[in-house]
């Protein structure tokens, strides 16, 4: 680097920089499951918690002795500036001897804060540590036990801390040297009143000379720890797998069987549920008809067509929307926008051009949210992070209306979703079979509005903070117009061109939406003389009506609520709420299930149970 | 009595069956075809399982006719394949029902059937075969017999996942001498087999890692070749430690660490290659840990013992892995008082393993112990471990007994353990008494043990003596076994060593000089040098010298001339002109050497050689017999003079050797005083 005149200091930087990423990258591929903003991981020695006789160089990750050495009285420590968490689940660090000063009297380990730092690691309560002079294992306690080799100048120890089976062992020059059972009080049932405290990283040193170097991720181990963590990974799925249910068997696979029955019906997958029940020999709850009518629903939302859908809500569910006036509301905000959008029926009847090039929803595998990763530290990669499209709200957007939706989703709709595009035009596709088994004549992957779910294709989420609402929606709308308005599916030259303009860019529709939009102002203020003044609401209008002070609504900054993604939010609020009108359950107990199990794995974190890091839900999620 | 009144409802139950299976091979005799096919697919749901349906069937006759069936390509290839499903079904039962299907000459019909195009038939035939060679009563060479077979199974092996590992688990059983190594070598095994390793069905995989196991056991050929073998771009070294990755299922990590182990011990690896350093040694440490099986534990030890055999770095990091030589310490606790307790199951499934456990464990101790002392003052600190030690030496299994005097031996090497531990003990005891009747193995051990027990610092010296070891020891010389022959002259050198004039004596006396002329013409070399070796202790300090040498000279004389004469390398020679340097130091004695003219040229000789080994041990031996203050020396220092020595001397004064410089001037002083 320095070869490109870039100076020594600047190649230094570089370095420095690119070692950062590497411990960055490292970590996370080692403690997927640690939060970071909640329980940071240890990176270097902490130079405040240390005692005076020890010095910090190189970054914080160098140890040297400065005090006397006379005799145990002269030890020092210094801890981590982070301690372990226990989502790591298995966690490890090195430390080289760069040299074993006069005597080697040095101890590598772990303990809590607040433990002695005049002293050597182990000695104390809530302290572990291996020494150099004599190889033996100090926990807490003053006399060691024999554990292994002593060591010097030019080895490598390790300190590995299991926090499943609550044992540490140490390693010498990448081999491990055996296990410790580390003096913890088990974990009884309710967790008990003193949690065994958090453990940080620990070296000590007792004579002059003596110099360590600390390596917390910042290069390669020379033990692999990632085998010894692939053996507890397989371990703790297996006991999930196999988990006995040996005389519940039949129960089992009931749950099972109702559990899947009740997704699909929650989501109106007809047909689908209908062939499931037939097979497993189990029956609906729900009437045929009734799941028909909330598929027609949800098919309208998801096709932009709310006005639509909410005349066959007020028609098949009279009442419903006049007791939830918010929802109704809500639905209106919504049909506002999709007339900006040109797609709600109200104006789409003055185009003359196909509605399709609006109506195309980007249902495609491609950017069906993953499972609801409520916790966004949960994915963590780049890769992985445009979770939120579709029903997973994460934290911020729990609402269902949206100023500015997920980051996540703004980028996935750059991509491909943007309704100008012509990437979606399916309207050639006058195939009418019964059921919607329509194959995809347009360069969208794999599309199908029944539930195929398909390795990428799983799109339902988890809505944080244990309200685990759940939305769905991999639609597509075709098939809905399809049945329809059979005269439509010419658009597809025409549309590959056409720009896109507000209303459709018709001049009566456009007289429409602002009438409507006086309507539903006028809607606003009634709400508010009878329930008073709500926030929400007024931000909701609010952001609506902001796409008409930009002369491109698709690309300004309240653009977002355009995408055919924030249709899902709103469909699922009414499914939702016209299952609960029917005294059904609001959301299906799968997601439920889901988002239970995900909620128990940040519990378990909290509480210091490491298995949490290896029983991943997505895990079990194919 | 209570089986008397059980008796006859047996018989009566037994005769049911019996009619019921008779019906079943009636009906393979059908002129119908079609019957035929049905009456064998029942035939195949009845035996299922039911291993009295399988021997009643058998009895009846039902093998023969079954194999005819196979046979006839007018069968039809439903039936035919029926028929190998029945047989291999029977192969599933007894020994006995193998036993009767090899004797109806079930393998040469199978290996025909594999001629055949069509894969579910070849199928049917190679799994019977497959089931019917994994059994310990089938001959192994049966595969062998007919050149064709194995590169019509390489052939095969291209056709299915069945195909591929059925065939692979045919030879894994089937490989068991170098001579069949090198067979499947020959026919390509190799290529043909690697790239079942990164198969899709677990199964394939395991078959054909366990084929390279066998393959590369002590085979160079085979090893050397695998290192440099490539599975879809990746160094098959690689697909092994990838195997070993912790959460791949023990059995595949097991056999992965077999593999390169066996590369390694065969020259392939070098043992600090990480690949065996960091990966097959901590595999097969955490084999040994007491999570894994019986089975799994016994075979991981013993691997690893194996592995680290000749290596001591290796037996060091294993040392200190995990901390092996405690967890070992558990392989002598089965079956546990627990087990014994809890179920009579699990009791039988220790008691079964219980032996294999403890041989193994002192197999490994024997491995770690072999080279370093810390390692051995470990293993012998770890509890119990002598008595353990003494209590395997008489066990009633050789393989328990074997792998305990091994161990035994390789502590035997410590002084510090010799003096002490090996004392308190007393396990000269056990050791004796195993020297008495033993296979030839232990015996081996067993007096190589002994060999480091007579040595002159053991305390344990006296009594072995007092227990009769030197007729034992004798009767060992005259063995058949050059190792055996070895042992016994070497423990009897050792005993020899500084030891009083009455053993001497007895040795000598128990021996006979018949017996130690034999073994100075011994093929083995190194029973000549140990022969030697005792020669020289026995002739040491002058009484002991002279006395010998007066009822023995002429002969030890002469053996020494034959010995001068012949063709011997260098150590030899040495060790005799060394014996002649003793006998010089002999009062009476140095007269045997000043009237043998032919010895004094002889010693002349050595002292010009090239070697300085040889100058040394010569000018040793004219120091001693030119040596003042005895009586006569006079008259050999002139002798000698008028033989030319003087000027040699003095010419080797003149060496670059320090010593031999030395030597030649003490020398040279005797004349001078």
């Amino acid at each position: 680097m320095a070869e490109l005149g870039a100076g020594i200091l600047h190649g230094g930087d570089l370095a420095f920089n690119y070692q950062e990423r590497e411990l960055n990258e490292r970590l996370k591929r080692l403690y997927p499951a640690v939060n970071e903003e909640e329980t940071p991981l240890p990176r270097s020695w902490s130079p405040k918690d240390k005692y005076s006789y020890i010095g910090l160089s190189q970054n914080n990750l160098r140890v040297h002795y400065k005090g006397h050495g006379k005799n145990h009285k002269d030890a020092a420590s210094v801890r981590a500036t982070h301690p372990i968490p226990a989502a790591c689940g298995i966690y490890y660090f090195e430390v080289k001897i760069v040299s074993k000063g006069r005597d080697g009297y040095m101890g590598i380990g772990l303990s809590a804060q607040g433990v002695n730092m005049n002293r050597l690691p182990g000695w104390d309560k809530h302290s572990y540590g291996y020494h150099g002079d004599d190889g033996h294992s100090f926990c807490s306690s003053g006399t060691g036990q024999p554990y292994g080799p002593t060591f010097t100048t030019g080895d490598v120890i390790g300190c590995c801390v299991n926090l499943i089976n609550n044992t540490c062992f140490y390693t010498k020059n990448g081999h491990s040297l055996g296990g410790i059972v580390m003096n913890v009080v088990s974990h009884p049932h309710p967790p008990p009143p003193h949690p065994q405290p958090n453990l940080y990283p620990t070296v000590g040193l007792q004579t002059p000379g003596e110099i360590v170097d600390a390596n917390f991720g910042q290069q390669p181990f020379v033990f692999d720890i990632e085998d010894y963590m692939s053996e507890w990974r397989a371990k703790i799925q297996g006991i999930i797998e196999r988990f006995p249910i040996a005389e519940r068997l039949g129960e089992w696979q009931s749950v099972l069987q109702n559990m899947v029955s009740s997704y699909l019906v929650h989501h109106g997958y007809c047909a689908t549920a209908t062939s499931f029940a037939r097979a497993t020999e189990t029956t609906i709850q729900e009437e045929q008809t009734s799941i028909k009518n909330r598929q027609r629903i949800q098919k309208l939302v998801l096709a932009g067509r709310v006005g639509e859908a909410i005349e066959a809500t007020q028609q098949l569910y009279p009442g419903l929307l006049e007791h939830n006036p918010n929802l109704l509301f809500m639905l209106k905000c919504r049909q506002f926008v999709e007339m900006v959008n040109g797609t709600d029926s109200e104006v789409r009847c003055f185009t003359t051009r196909s509605p399709k090039s609006q109506d195309s929803y980007p249902g495609s595998p491609s950017m069906s949210p993953r499972h609801g990763a409520s916790n966004p530290h949960l994915h963590g990669t780049g890769a992985d992070s445009p979770t939120c499209s579709n029903g997973v709200s994460s934290g911020k957007n729990k609402q269902s209306h949206n100023k500015y939706p997920g980051l996540s989703s703004s980028s996935s709709s750059s991509s491909s979703s943007s309704p100008s595009s012509a990437n979606y035009s399916e309207s050639n596709s006058t195939d009418s079979t019964k059921s919607q088994q329509h194959s995809s004549t347009s360069n969208q992957e794999t599309s199908d509005s029944e539930m195929e779910i398909e390795a990428e294709h799983y799109s339902n989420g988890v809505l944080e903070n244990s309200s685990t609402r759940i939305m769905n929606g991999t639609y597509k709308h075709e098939e809905i117009l399809q049945a329809d308005d059979s005269s439509l599916g010419n658009g597809l030259a025409e549309e590959g061109c056409t720009p896109r303009l507000l209303c459709g860019g018709n001049q009566a529709a456009t007289e429409r939406m602002i009438q409507f939009g006086r309507e539903l102002q006028g809607l606003n203020e009634q709400l508010c003389r009878e329930y008073g003044k709500n926030a929400t609401h007024k931000q909701m209008l609010q952001d609506a009506f902001s796409l008409l002070a930009y002369s491109d609504p698709w690309n300004c900054p309240v653009g977002q609520q355009l995408d055919p993604m924030q249709r899902e939010s709103v469909c699922a609020t009414l499914n939702s709420a016209i299952l609960e009108s029917q005294n059904l359950p609001k959301q299906p107990p799968l997601m439920l299930a889901l988002g239970q199990a995900t909620e128990c794995l940040q519990l378990m974190a909290r509480v210091r149970s490491g298995s949490c890091s290896f029983a991943r839900v997505d895990s079990f999620l194919h | 009595m209570a089986c008397l009144l059980e008796a006859p409802l047996r018989i009566s139950v037994l005769s049911e069956v019996t009619a019921s299976s008779r019906h079943y091979v009636d009906r393979l005799f059908d002129p119908d075809p079609q019957k035929v096919l049905l009456g064998v697919i029942d035939m195949k749901n009845a035996v299922i399982g039911n291993n009295k349906q399988k021997a009643n069937l058998i009895v009846l006759g039902a093998v023969p006719r079954l194999l005819y069936l196979l046979q006839q390509d007018s069968s039809g290839a439903e039936l035919r394949t029926e028929c190998a499903v029945v047989l291999g079904s029977l192969a599933m039962g007894t020994e006995n029902n193998v036993k009767s299907l090899v004797d109806c000459h079930i393998i040469p019909a199978l290996l025909q059937g594999l001629l055949s195009q069509d894969l579910k038939f070849i199928e049917a035939c190679l799994r019977c075969l497959r089931t019917v060679f994994i059994s310990t009563v089938t001959p192994v060479q049966l595969l062998y017999t007919d050149a064709a077979v194995i590169p019509h199974l390489m052939s095969l092996l291209s056709r299915s996942r069945r195909t591929q590992e059925y065939i692979c688990q045919i030879f894994s059983h089937c490989c068991k001498t170098p001579d069949h190594q090198t067979i499947l070598y020959n026919h390509g095994a190799i290529q043909n087999i690697a790239h079942l390793l990164i198969s899709f069905s677990y199964k394939v995989q395991m078959q054909a890692l366990k084929c390279f196991s066998v393959l590369a056991y002590e085979n160079p050929q085979v090893s050397m070749t695998l290192v440099n073998v490539l599975v879809d771009g990746e160094l098959l070294s690689q697909v092994f430690v990838r195997m070993m990755q912790r959460d791949k299922p023990i059995e595949m990590q097991l056999t992965a660490a077999k593999c390169l182990t066996y590369m390694c011990r065969a020259g392939a690896i070098r043992t600090d290659d990480n690949c065996i350093v960091l990966k097959t040694l901590p595999c097969l440490v955490r084999m040994c840990s007491k999570e894994r099986l019986l089975e799994e534990r016994v075979d991981g030890a013993e691997t690893l013992a194996y592995l680290i055999e000749p290596d001591v770095e290796l037996q060091r990091i294993a040392s200190i892995t995990d901390h092996l030589i405690a967890m070992l310490a558990d392989y002598f606790k089965y079956p546990s008082s627990v087990s014994a307790i809890t179920d009579i199951k699990r009791l039988d499934h220790d008691l079964k393993h219980a032996h294999e456990l403890r041989q193994a464990a002192f197999k490994l101790y024997a491995s770690l112990g072999a080279n370093d002392e810390d390692i051995r003052k470990k293993i012998i600190e770890t509890e119990n471990m002598m008595d353990r030690i003494v209590s395997g030496l008489s066990e009633s299994s050789i393989k328990v007994r074997l792998a305990a005097v091994r161990c035994l031996h390789s502590l035997s090497r410590s002084v510090q353990q010799l003096r002490t531990s090996f004392q308190d003990h007393a396990v000269w005891k056990p050791l004796m008494k195993l020297l008495q009747n033993a296979p030839e193995e232990v015996l081996v051990m067993a007096s190589s043990t002994l060999c480091n027990l007579l040595l002159e610092f053991s305390p344990s010296k006296e009594p072995i003596l007092e227990s009769g070891a030197i007729d034992l020891l004798c009767s060992l010389t005259q063995s058949e076994s050059p190792a055996l022959r070895v042992n016994g002259i070497w423990a009897l050198m050792n005993m020899a060593f500084q030891a009083e004039q009455k053993i001497k004596m007895d040795i000598l006396r128990a021996l006979s000089t018949e017996q130690l002329f034999r073994l100075l013409s011994d093929p083995d070399v190194n029973v000549l040098m140990k022969t030697l070796g005792l020669l020289r202790n026995l002739l040491s300090t002058r009484p002991h010298i002279d006395q010998i040498m007066s009822s023995h000279g002429k002969q030890i004389m002469q053996a020494v001339t034959l010995i001068l004469e012949g063709e011997h390398n260098i150590e030899v020679k040495e060790q005799t002109l060394c014996i002649l340097a003793n006998i010089a130091d002999g009062t009476t004695a140095k007269d045997l050497i000043m009237i043998n003219d032919d010895i004094l040229q002889k010693i002349k000789y050595y002292m010009g050689h090239s070697n300085v080994k040889l100058q040394l041990a010569a000018t040793f031996c004219i120091s001693n017999l030119i040596w003042n203050e005895e009586d006569g020396s006079q008259e050999r220092q002139d002798r000698l003079r008028e033989m030319g020595f003087v000027d040699i001397l003095h010419k080797l004064t003149q060496s670059a050797d320090p010593s031999l410089c030395d030597r030649a001037k003490t020398a040279m002083q005797q004349y001078l005083a």
